[in-house]
């Protein structure tokens, strides 16, 4: 996904003189190809969060768009003062992108992981709140964002992450898509993790269980035609996110289902608990131990369907 | 406009000041009065706007970064002629858009950034002047600082990557009137040696008078002839400046005049 959008962006830095890249001194070697076709508009803004949050909203009020790279939680809670009041309340059109997001880097411990950003950032009026699942999607919201007049936060995962999409997606801001179609369940979720859904989903067909994956894209805005048409096939939803429990897209399809007029749904949360994590691991081990990888999600789909 | 129409200015603008803080109850007195020389001389000798026409691409930038500041800023924009004074009658009433801080752009023309939560409005101008840089437009970028709000960290980040990109169409002026809103700057956070501080940070820093016109516009010009570091210029300025029981008393940083203080302090704003 990093190299993804790496790519990307070195092929709008082209396509459009606007475009303008901001790091929060990461990315050593990632960014070559952008420097080289638009040396101008890189500027690594050191490891100074708050400063490169307004000076991003400054760049975007002068008519450029900006986008911002750094570590999520540095993108996110490190400066969360200065996306409410410089970034949304301006609503200067900035990306925000906050890379190894959830438990991507989850062996650098919990100064590095990620779990309350998309709860706490959808709360800010007229912020897209992105989470793409493959690099396709994240393409797709990407060039979407910086032709939106609104600001954008997008978090990414980090490497080697599968293709979840299908050919002909229809792909980009508060669009949702069924990665696998199904009739017992419908697991409603955003990023990564859907990969895991998907492979839990796969087993659990031998065994004659069909289940539903659904990708959509972020928690914010949401895809309020998917969801009624998905709740007038599926009595029974699980929320999947690499996210806390609190807050996230379980809350945010909760709040839906209380607004709509939907048939009676049953909706259960699936993501990280309310809890720091202490016992460390990398990313394959962590979403092992929290019931997060295919084997965890494949009970917790059986469950779902015998409840 | 000459040294006697400056000043002619400024007093008007007092007058304004102290007459709305006290008929709307609008706070934070002693800090607008502080910065009215810096404001005057900026808008009618400094920067290159056109108030017919506020957002012209090429224009200079104003961020007045310390926004509890708006009060007298909004009284500049209309004496400027950004929009006609009558709009003013509205101020701090509700439904207004003329309330204690600048709101974001389009709603008061003139205005260039909502500010009010300190440490965003140079960042703000930072971004700005290097956009500036990557459109290559010829415009200045200038942020009103308060002495207190150098105690944010945001301020000193900006200060380092400002001066690492030699951004030398940025000019940060700082109303140093020696108060926070609770205490004397120097003992709240250890502010001095102001200055230096900023030089350290690779600044061109000038130190002056802020209600010396001469000083201020002398100042504003050598920074914009430096053409490989920031500027910054440290005024001295006296809070409350003009009323003399206003002055130095940080009771009015939230008190707003009764009838007979309002009395008395227009008498004191008489021309000479």
């Amino acid at each position: 996904m990093r190299d993804a959008f790496a790519n990307e962006m070195t092929a709008l830095a082209d396509e459009r003189i606007d475009l303008t890249l901001l790091s929060g001194d990461i990315g050593n070697r990632m960014f070559d190809r952008f420097k080289q076709v638009a040396p101008e508009r890189f500027l690594n803004c050191g490891i100074a969060e708050a400063n490169m949050m307004s000076l991003a909203a400054g760049m975007a009020l002068s008519g450029l768009r900006p986008v911002i790279y750094t570590i999520t939680p540095f993108t996110t809670t490190r400066c969360l003062e200065q996306i409410r009041v410089g970034v949304a309340y301006h609503q200067a059109p900035v990306v925000i992108v906050g890379t190894g997001s959830g438990l991507s880097y989850a062996e650098l411990g919990p100064t590095h992981h990620s779990l309350e950003d998309m709860a706490i950032l959808r709360t800010l009026p007229g912020l897209n709140v992105l989470a793409p699942a493959d690099s396709a999607e994240l393409v797709a919201q990407l060039r979407e964002a910086l032709n939106s007049q609104n600001p954008t936060y997008i978090r990414i995962g980090k490497k080697g992450e599968p293709q979840l999409h299908q050919e002909g997606s229809q792909l980009g801001i508060g669009k949702a898509n069924l990665l696998r179609d199904g009739s017992d369940l419908l697991v409603v979720g955003v990023g990564p993790i859907l990969g895991e859904a998907v492979k839990a989903a796969e087993n659990l067909a031998v065994d004659g269980f069909s289940v539903a994956i659904a990708s959509l894209g972020g928690v914010k805005p949401l895809d309020d035609a998917f969801l009624k048409s998905m709740a007038k096939r599926f009595p029974r939803w699980l929320s999947l996110e690499e996210h806390g429990i609190t807050g996230g897209l379980g809350s945010a399809l909760l709040e839906w289902l209380s607004e709509s007029d939907a048939h009676p749904i049953r909706l259960k949360r699936l993501g990280v608990p309310d809890a720091f994590l202490h016992e460390l691991g990398n990313q394959a081990y962590t979403r092992r131990q929290l019931g997060l990888d295919a084997a965890g999600l494949a009970q917790s789909f059986r469950n779902a369907v015998a409840a | 406009m000459n040294s006697a129409e400056l000043k002619a200015t400024a007093l008007t603008l007092r007058q304004r000041l102290v007459t709305t803080s006290a008929t709307a109850k609008i706070p934070h007195l002693g800090s607008c009065l502080s910065c009215v020389e810096l404001l005057v001389a900026l808008y009618w000798q400094e920067l290159r706007i056109d108030p017919a026409n506020p957002v012209e691409p090429d224009r200079d930038r104003f961020l007045l970064s310390k926004g509890h500041g708006a009060p007298i800023l909004f009284q500049v924009l209309a004496e400027r002629g950004f929009f006609p004074l009558e709009r003013l009658d509205d101020f701090g009433k509700a439904g207004s858009v003329f309330h204690e801080h600048p709101p974001k752009p389009g709603y008061i023309p003139g205005i260039e950034a909502a500010t009010g939560s300190l440490g965003h409005g140079l960042p703000m101008a930072l971004g700005m002047a290097l956009a500036a840089r990557i459109q290559q437009r010829h415009t200045r970028c200038y942020a009103l600082m308060s002495d207190g709000e150098c105690n944010e960290g945001s301020i000193w980040e900006a200060a380092m990557l400002a001066a690492a990109q030699k951004v030398h169409s940025l000019t940060a002026i700082i109303d140093f009137n020696k108060w926070q809103a609770t205490g004397r700057s120097q003992e709240v956070m250890a502010l001095d040696p102001l200055a230096a501080k900023w030089e350290a940070f690779g600044w061109h820093a000038q130190e002056i008078d802020g209600h010396d016109f001469e000083a201020i516009t002398s100042a504003l010009a050598a920074a914009r002839v430096e053409t490989n570091r920031p500027s910054v210029i440290v005024a001295h300025t006296l809070k409350g400046k003009g009323v003399s029981f206003m002055e130095d008393n940080n009771n009015w940083h939230y008190r707003t005049p009764n009838p007979e203080e309002l009395a008395a302090a227009l008498a004191e704003l008489e021309p000479a």
